[in-house]
């Protein structure tokens, strides 16, 4: 049993961080119909200002919560600013192009992305401080359930409230679906929609960023490559829950993160990334449109 | 008078350079300058920064800054020419490039065409004869991504499905070569047609559920079995062998002699060279055919293409397997190559660069693969200082040639019919 609920629990912080990337996946998608494939790498340049900024706040001998909060800030803003950029560069001169040249302009910065922090920083492995203290009252939990995990399920859940309310409540919310419903009808009451377009990226690059610091503190290394997969695995969640749709996103990513749990202690670790993969290939066979996608026919 | 018109065409250029995109000089100064500084600051924690959180050290790199600010400074003004080129030639993109005109040139005149293809041929032929083991190694490994590139190009080029997992078809191929070495010491010439006939089906096995994906979908779910191939391939040990690899793979054979390591490799570029004929005259032949006009057609408009009675499934099926046979193919004569394989050649990024070949060189040409492969592939080996910026520099490239030559180095030629309209039937509709 406590083994059971150690994994739910790994399953549940897994869960998390994939939701915090699938939502940038998901948004960006719901609005110009693109694959983000550089999303991943924005996370991964989240976690790595995160360590550049921790690292340099410890040498100067800040106290631990305050290396946290401040390291955190400047991965969101360093990340947000990539997001907006690679927009600009990248997708925009692409808009009316046929669907098949964003996408590729897409793997191109993903891949320049990846290969531009291998060489300015490693390709080796970096060790990242633990930002995250351990609580006191987490003592007697401290058998299946850490801190870290408990400060990761948590922001997840404020970020994805957060969020619905933004989306839900605000100006900018609404204009951005209307925009994901109609783009030509949005412009014409008056919507800016490049700047909906440039706010949607700033927003997915922002919880990405803190999911990527948060897991980067959580398992202690990271290097240039973790973007990757951990990008293709947000990217399964978001399909798994319905592609546009932002609670199919937390839910997906909580249903992939809790089959890796149980699959890679129960079964076997040795193929840990292979149930992903699996489990996004019969989604998209038997059910493309997700669990809470809506059935979409085709126009011509 | 001449000479006058001329320097006028250049200050114009000059002044259509410099504010290309704005309004004035001032402004495209001032526009350069903001780019140049928010890239200064967008690259600063990662560009100027090393952190050693092991060593307590700090490492400051503020020259990179300057450099980049400077690139970006002069770069936006290139950047938004480009940008404004692109805008003016919309209308008259059917346009030819120069190269382009002068291969329709010869292309269109017997005599220069055979000249050329006389002289492709002896230059080709004389190869390893007249450069060393080295160059001819590099060319025999040129020639495996022609191979790769057209073969992803049906898939891609000719019917539009992005594949990001191609290189599946390829590791099996090669471990199909590899392991029935090892274990029965099957020759290079039986498994040659086997590894091209495992391609096919495994392609149709592998397309028959996903096919029915719309495009980004069809892009992520190939990339995801070309992970979990890559990673069964890793991670079975009792059969492949795992991440150490087998070696010690046969090479072929001529008639039963064995051949020092200098034939063999001769006699490797001389296969290769037949192949990549091969394939160059099959993919010619599909690209005209009955099957290659539906894939195009598919590839612009599937509702149309459907309405007009083409089988979909029928057809796409086709370009998936027939783009995998090439890739078996190419995977064996790898394996026999380099007689060493692991999955660490079977990577993501060996699809990102054989996908870049296909794109870069232009999607659906044939000419443009094999000069997509030439520069991608001989120019990286040439310029070794440079290798570890190899991917970098795909990676900018695939974007830069997205934003303004989405057709590639030598655009794919549609065949067009001529129709000679009478007078009395254009009078008719007046």
């Amino acid at each position: 049993m406590e083994y059971f609920l150690e994994l739910f629990l790994g399953g549940l912080t897994r869960g998390s961080i994939y939701a915090l990337i699938a939502l940038g996946y998901t948004m960006v998608y719901g609005i110009i119909e693109l694959i983000n494939f550089a999303h991943g790498e924005i996370y991964m340049i989240g976690a790595f200002t995160g360590l550049i900024v921790a690292g340099l706040l410890t040498m100067l001998g800040f106290p631990g919560i305050a290396i946290l909060a401040i390291a955190m800030v400047c991965a969101i803003v360093w990340a947000a600013a990539y997001g907006y950029t690679i927009e600009k560069v990248a997708y925009r001169p692409l808009r009316g192009a046929p669907r098949l040249s964003p996408l590729i302009s897409a793997i191109g910065m993903s891949i320049f992305l990846q290969n531009y922090v291998m060489l300015a920083q490693t390709s080796d492995f970096l060790p990242f401080p633990e930002l995250i203290p351990e609580f006191g009252f987490m003592k007697s939990m401290g058998s299946i359930m850490s801190s870290s995990e408990l400060v990761i399920i948590l922001a997840t859940i404020s970020s994805c409230v957060g969020l619905t309310l933004f989306i839900k409540f605000t100006k900018l919310g609404k204009a951005m679906r209307a925009t994901a419903q109609n783009r030509k009808m949005a412009m014409l009451v008056g919507i800016n929609v490049d700047m909906v377009i440039s706010a949607t990226f700033i927003i997915g690059s922002s919880l990405a960023a803190v999911g990527g610091v948060l897991i980067a503190s959580h398992i202690g290394q990271i290097n240039y490559y973790i973007g990757f997969i951990a990008g293709i695995k947000a990217f399964t969640a978001a399909v798994l829950g319905g592609i546009g749709s932002i609670p199919g996103a937390m839910l997906g990513a909580l249903v992939l993160g809790l089959t890796e749990a149980f699959a890679t202690g129960y079964v076997s670790s040795d193929y840990e990334d292979v149930f992903a993969f699996c489990l996004l290939v019969l989604i998209l066979i038997f059910r493309p449109s997700g669990i809470m996608g809506k059935e979409k026919t085709q126009k011509v | 008078m001449s000479n006058a018109s001329k320097t006028m065409a250049q200050q114009s250029f000059i002044g259509f350079f410099l504010s290309a995109g704005c309004d004035n000089f001032p402004q495209a100064l001032k526009r350069s300058f903001v780019a140049a500084l928010w890239f200064a600051f967008l690259t600063f924690p990662i560009m100027v920064i090393r952190v050693n959180t092991i060593e307590k050290t700090v490492a400051w790199h503020w020259d990179r800054m300057a450099y980049i600010a400077l690139a970006v400074f002069f770069g936006s003004f290139v950047w938004r020419w480009l940008l404004a080129r692109k805008e003016l030639k919309k209308d008259e993109s059917k346009e030819e490039s120069r190269v382009e005109s002068l291969l329709t040139k010869v292309q269109s005149n017997t005599v220069l065409k055979l000249i050329a293809l006389g002289a492709f041929a002896l230059v080709a032929a004389a190869f390893p004869q007249v450069f060393n083991l080295y160059q001819t190694n590099i060319m025999v490994s040129c020639l495996v991504y022609i191979v790769l590139g057209l073969g992803l190009n049906i898939v891609v080029g000719l019917a539009g499905l992005l594949d990001l997992g191609y290189v599946a078809f390829y590791a099996v191929g090669a471990y199909a070569y590899a392991l029935c070495n090892m274990h029965w010491g099957i020759g290079f010439w039986y498994m040659l047609p086997i590894g091209a006939v495992l391609g096919a089906l495994l392609g149709i096995i592998l397309g028959f559920p996903v096919l029915r994906l719309r495009g980004d979908y069809l892009a992520i779910v190939t990339l995801g079995f070309g992970e979990i191939i890559r990673l069964v391939l890793e991670n079975w040990g009792d059969v492949t062998m795992g991440p150490s690899g087998i070696s010690g793979i046969d090479r072929p054979a001529l008639f039963g002699m064995k051949i020092g390591v200098i034939g063999s490799t001769q006699y490797m570029y001389y296969i290769m060279l037949g192949l990549l004929v091969f394939t160059i005259f099959c993919v010619n032949r599909l690209q005209n055919s009955r099957i290659g006009r539906a894939w195009l057609a598919l590839r612009e408009d599937e509702i149309a293409c459907q309405a007009m009675g083409i089988d979909k499934m029928k057809t796409k099926l086709m370009a998936f397997s027939l783009g995998a046979t090439w890739a078996g193919m190419a995977g064996v004569v790898f394996a026999a190559k380099t007689s060493f394989i692991n999955p660490a050649s079977f990577t993501f990024w060996e699809s990102a660069i054989i996908l870049s070949i296909v794109v870069i060189g232009g999607m659906g040409s044939i000419r443009g693969v094999i000069a997509g492969a030439i520069i991608l592939i001989l120019l990286p080996e040439y310029l070794r200082d440079f290798a570890e910026f190899r991917m970098l520099l795909f990676g900018a490239i695939m974007v830069l040639v997205m934003v303004f030559r989405p057709q590639g180095l030598i655009s794919a030629k549609r065949k067009i019919y001529h129709y000679t309209v009478s007078k009395t039937a254009s009078a008719g509709n007046e």
